[in-house]
């Protein structure tokens, strides 16, 4: 098979395009596809900081690499998760990557830092493990971004991932989760831009970069994901897209162009005011995070918080948690 | 020839001498979920590998979320 673009020997094929490259011709369309995402939805500029939320998967050194290659002012923010050598793995890669590259990487230790890990939360709070690490890593990605008096936070998330949410959603007509989802959430007073300049490339895509790059990433998947319903939305989407390749690419990229400005007329306005415990911006009391905390150590708010209400829960969390992981719905269930 | 599958690591023997399709067919695997690696080389489904091959096939796949 031969390079579509310079007539070399293909290494990578992607049915999607009805094309095929060769590794430099790939490495080109690649971050050409990333410069396009930036430049659409004016995600930063030369002078920004940005704060990767790197995990040492390929998503996220993928985007930390291309970002770096871009010349950007990129540093990269490790969470610690506590899911014994998963995560162990998984920060070693990250340090190997941002030393080989004279990066600057911080890590946070979720243990040390709020008292509890993510294996620990999935066995005693009330929302399942995957929607804890989520909320976790927004609430402290956000937090760390505000402190550094960094611009925005940069996350891996790719066009799958994208799909995934949004199909779940629509399965569900959830109109309010859908109208959130967006490649650029904008700051608002307490909570820093957030983007995704990856969301125009596959999982195949951001894993063949990765590898090409040399790039050494955690392989092995979370112990803890399996059954996780994003999972299963992957799953469907590539089953639909095996047999209609570019599905996945017209569903997505196409509810961004057609799709996002009508259910952006859905979208409810919320006032934030500071959480009563960490001053972070919330619709309730007390933020997602301090009551997942609060349940998870077996500690008493005080004043006590009104009873929860999902839909507050749901404006708090990003769009990726789909709304079963939001309300804590049991495994057997999933 | 050698196949080298992931989560969990382990290895299969499968015959080789044909299309990276047609082992792909024959495991079951969409060649849009995994990147097939021989020798420090990525291969698409229209490679042939030999009997004496050995193959990685590695799935691209992520659950959580960053």
């Amino acid at each position: 098979m031969r390079c579509t673009r310079c007539g070399g020997r293909a290494v990578v094929e992607l049915r999607r395009h009805n094309a095929a490259f060769c590794a430099d011709c790939f490495q080109g369309v690649f971050r050409n596809q990333v410069a396009r995402a930036i430049d659409e939805y004016e995600m930063f500029g030369p002078d920004d900081r940005i704060l990767v939320a790197v995990s040492g998967g390929k998503d996220s050194l993928a985007l930390w690499d291309v970002l770096l290659e871009g010349g950007y002012h990129a540093e990269g923010l490790y969470l610690g998760l506590g899911i014994g050598e998963y995560s162990d793995r998984s920060h070693d890669r990250t340090i190997a990557f941002a030393e080989q590259r004279g990066a600057s990487l911080r890590t946070i230790d979720l243990a040390s830092e709020q008292g509890f890990d993510i294996p620990l939360a999935g066995r005693k709070g009330a929302r399942s493990s995957c929607a804890v690490c989520g909320l976790s890593k927004r609430y402290l990605f956000n937090r760390a971004a505000l402190e550094g008096g960094y611009d925005v936070v940069a996350t891996g998330h790719n066009l799958d991932d994208e799909a995934a949410t949004l199909l779940g959603n629509t399965l569900r007509w959830n109109v309010e989760y859908i109208a959130r989802q967006a490649p650029v959430l904008p700051a608002v007073e307490g909570l820093v831009r957030k983007v995704k300049p990856l969301h125009r490339l596959t999982e195949l895509e951001t894993a063949a970069y990765a590898f090409l790059r040399g790039i050494d990433y955690v392989v092995e998947e979370c112990p803890l994901v399996a059954g996780n319903t994003q999972l299963r939305y992957k799953e469907s989407m590539n089953a639909i897209e095996a047999r209609s390749p570019g599905a996945k690419t017209q569903f997505f990229l196409g509810y961004l162009d057609r799709g996002m400005p009508i259910f952006r007329s859905a979208r409810e306005e919320v006032t934030l005011s500071a959480c009563a415990r960490c001053g972070q911006p919330t619709p309730g009391t007390y933020c997602a995070f301090c009551r997942a905390r609060a349940q998870i150590l077996g500690e008493h708010l005080t004043p006590a918080p009104p009873a929860e209400d999902p839909r507050d829960v749901a404006r708090e969390l990003s769009e990726e948690v789909l709304p079963g992981e939001i309300y804590g719905v049991p495994a057997e269930a999933r | 020839m050698k196949v080298v599958l992931r989560n969990p690591d382990r290895e299969v023997d499968i015959a080789g001498d044909r299309l990276v399709r047609e082992v792909l067919i024959d495991l079951a695997i969409d060649p849009d979920t995994v990147l097939v690696i021989r020798a420090g080389e990525l291969l698409t489904r229209h490679d042939r590998v030999g009997d004496a091959d050995k193959v990685e096939v590695r799935p691209v796949i992520s659950g959580g979320a960053v």
